[in-house]
């Protein structure tokens, strides 16, 4: 314990509270330091860093394939959104183009991980704030949708669903049919959430007044998706640069108006109903075809080059040595964004027409929305701070790759 | 010798209380899990011994043999005494808890205050918990506890006034028996506003949801268990769960008609009047306890400004209207 003041010395009157990276609330390895005047932050520093595994530079040793894997550890809650927008940028980089079929399957998979991640941060946001039967029913229809995710390609949480050009495989019909008896299950179990706590008087004084963002600020501070959708800005890359089957289906981009956590609950509440509509959607429209682009290169071998075992000393010191590299890829770089469940997630690939990425970096929501933590927490409370982490749904693996 | 008899007694039947209570505590935490387990789409504790029926016993061998750490920073002699003090004054309350007619261990003529006294003075356990500790987070935990518990204890006080002016005493087992005329034999229903005030009190005074703020996992960890672990936190939740009991109980004897049941009733179905009163009296307090696990499955929990600002603002005014116009009521109406 600091002193609080010694007699005839100078008074202190602030307590520095370290809270994380261990903490129940601070959603993995999330770091804050709270100045505190008795309950209220005066000033709240987010620290990261505490989940790096140097993605981005590991992804430089990969193949453009190879390098999937490892965008499902970005926002393990979501994982086939970072796919899709990976894949979407390599598509973009060499100029190819995914077929109709597995355009639809991969918007079905993009907004299943959409309705499981939004899933989680409820589950999570209301135990935060002490509501904990939510918790379980959240979860209870996660898991559903973790089954189908297995079914379709055997992994439920780290899925590597897509590929560059398409997808991995088909949907069976069998799991076109689990999935949507599971779209029209699901309104009935918003519902059922919603009556819990959307009207529940503690909740809306837990929540409205608290973590407020105007939609200036919001857009200086970079937020994208439902944290900058809260403050009122309508903007959505899924409506505003469609790519894969968004520009063929219907769907609506709710917003909220006064940009506190009641308003960013409810947009992704809402946007839990547009997403099933879409999977609804995409499911009805689903068109015959491959699942593959036909001029998909074959990205998935490192080099074309010949290949061949020298031995060097000892077995144990043999090592693979490659021909000279050849240029297999289009040579050029490329920022490539998708409206992601926490925001807009954003590559940027440097190609020097070999087999790996030359750079590539991440723009990762959670990494941005980490920074607005600090001017959204200020003057609250302890509590409110636990509120306002949960509101802008932050995944550690993405903001600190 | 007639003396040596009369200890004997008491020391067997203390033992007798004592031992059921902790057998009833520690089944409440199963009724709990079971419970909330039911609510939440869960079947709770199920593998140990039938049906799970065994699984309260595991709990407490397991926190028995685990390692006692004290974190190196903490104040050992204040960090050991911290949860005797808690446990020791919540279950002194219990001697003076009338389970049937004359069933205290103790018949004190101020058996309400000497409840209060009691549930105060676990306050400084739970204050010198966070102090000892040398924590931050118990810290914080303790001075809201600290804090929520005085003043919780005010409007639960005046509310219960109204129930001493009705029955005219202070005596556990004199107010139960003053309920025998009252309109469906319970001071709950003229004693209405009083009575919601003291339910919302108890959750305060327990620390259960949704003021359970000063173990408030997702802000303190754990409040001022934050580095208790093993045995010593056990403790401290036996100590939750006592008082809860306790809580249920004054709601039972003090609005519910304690062990006896409405007169329309008897007066209909006679032989209910042989069942013994503990019976009505356990099923008074399993359903309010039933009451405490079914707000913590629903609820969310309040924050610190919010929960002082209902105990100061609403439930003080409101009982002190209540006595108030109990007591004008009293004096010229009756």
């Amino acid at each position: 314990m600091e002193p609080v003041g010694v007699a005839g010395t100078e008074t202190r009157k602030e307590l520095t509270l370290n809270m994380g990276p261990q903490h129940p609330a601070t959603h993995g390895v999330l770091r804050l330091t709270l100045d505190l005047d008795g309950e209220t932050v005066i000033r709240c520093t987010p620290h990261v860093g505490y989940l790096h595994r140097g993605i981005e530079k590991l992804a430089e040793t990969r193949t453009y394939q190879g390098v999937m894997p490892l965008t499902d550890r970005l926002d393990y809650v979501a994982s086939v959104a970072n796919n899709v927008g990976y894949c979407l940028a390599v598509e973009r980089l060499f100029g190819i183009e995914a077929p109709d079929r597995a355009k639809y399957l991969r918007t079905i998979a993009f907004e299943m991980s959409r309705i499981s991640s939004h899933l989680l941060w409820l589950a999570t946001h209301a135990l935060d704030i002490g509501a904990m039967t939510v918790f379980l029913y959240c979860f209870r229809e996660r898991e559903w949708l973790l089954d189908i995710f297995e079914t379709i390609c055997g992994a439920r949480l780290t899925v590597s669903y897509p590929r560059i050009g398409g997808v991995l495989q088909d949907m069976e019909p069998a799991v076109l049919e689990s999935l949507e008896a599971f779209t029209r299950m699901f309104p009935e179990k918003i519902l059922e959430y919603e009556t819990l706590i959307d009207k529940n008087r503690i909740w809306l004084q837990r929540t409205q007044g608290v973590g407020v963002i105007s939609a200036k600020d919001a857009v200086r501070w970079g937020l994208t998706g439902p944290t900058l959708r809260g403050s009122g800005v309508s903007y959505d890359l899924r409506r505003d640069v469609p790519y894969d089957a968004y520009d063929r289906v219907q769907f609506e981009v709710p917003i909220g108006n006064k940009g506190d956590v009641y308003d960013r609950y409810r947009c992704r509440m809402e946007e839990l109903r547009q997403s099933n509509r879409i999977i609804q959607q995409c499911i009805a429209a689903l068109p015959e075809g491959d699942i593959l682009a036909s001029d998909a290169p074959e990205l998935d071998m490192p080099i074309s080059g010949k290949k061949e075992l020298v031995p060097e000393m000892s077995l144990g010191n043999a090592s693979l040595a490659f021909g000279d590299r050849v240029s297999v890829a289009p040579k050029g770089e490329i920022y490539s964004a998708v409206e992601v469940p926490k925001g807009e997630l954003g590559f940027y690939l440097m190609s020097d027409g070999t087999g790996n990425p030359c750079r590539m970096r991440v723009r990762s929501p959670s990494y941005v929305h980490a920074g607005a933590l600090a001017k959204m927490c200020e003057g609250g409370f302890i509590a409110d701070v636990i509120a306002v982490i949960g509101s802008i749904d932050i995944v550690m693996g993405e903001c600190d790759r | 010798m007639e003396l040596l008899v009369t200890i004997a007694k008491t020391v067997l039947y203390v033992a007798a209380v004592f031992g059921v209570t902790l057998l009833h505590v520690a089944y409440a935490t199963y009724f709990e899990r079971k419970v909330i387990g039911r609510m939440q789409g869960r079947i709770g504790p199920v593998e140990v011994g039938f049906r799970g029926l065994l699984q309260p016993f595991a709990d407490m061998v397991k926190s028995l043999f685990k390692e006692d750490i004290i974190p190196a920073a903490a104040d050992r002699t204040l960090f050991f005494l911290a949860p005797v003090i808690v446990v020791a004054s919540v279950m002194t309350s219990l001697a003076v808890i009338p389970f049937f007619n004359n069933g205290a261990i103790a018949n004190l003529n101020v058996g309400v205050l000497f409840i209060f006294a009691m549930a105060s003075l676990a306050v400084y356990g739970i204050i010198v918990a966070g102090w000892s500790s040398n924590s931050k987070y118990s810290f914080f935990g303790s001075i809201r506890s600290a804090a929520q518990v005085i003043s919780y204890e005010i409007a639960m006080g005046i509310s219960l006034a109204g129930v001493f002016l009705m029955a005219g005493s202070v005596n556990l087992n004199d107010i139960v028996l003053a309920q025998r005329e009252q309109p469906l034999g319970m001071f709950a229903v003229l004693q209405i506003v009083g009575f919601v005030v003291f339910v919302i009190s108890a959750f305060a005074e327990t620390n259960r949801t949704p003021f359970d703020l000063p173990e408030a996992e997702t802000e303190l960890v754990a409040g001022y268990l934050t580095e208790y672990s093993g045995f010593r936190y056990a403790l401290f939740f036996l100590a939750e769960y006592i008082s809860m009991y306790i809580m249920a109980a004054l709601i039972a004897l003090c609005y519910l008609g304690g062990w006896a049941l409405p007169g329309f009733v008897t007066r209909a179905l006679p032989f209910l009047e042989q069942v013994p009163g503990i019976i009505w009296f356990l099923i008074k307090v399993y359903a309010f306890m039933f009451f405490y696990f079914w707000v913590r499955a629903t609820l969310p929990r309040y924050r610190f400004d919010q929960l002082m600002a209902i105990g100061w603002k609403i439930l003080i005014p409101v009982s002190v209207v209540n006595i108030v116009i109990t007591a004008f009521v009293k004096r010229w109406l009756m």
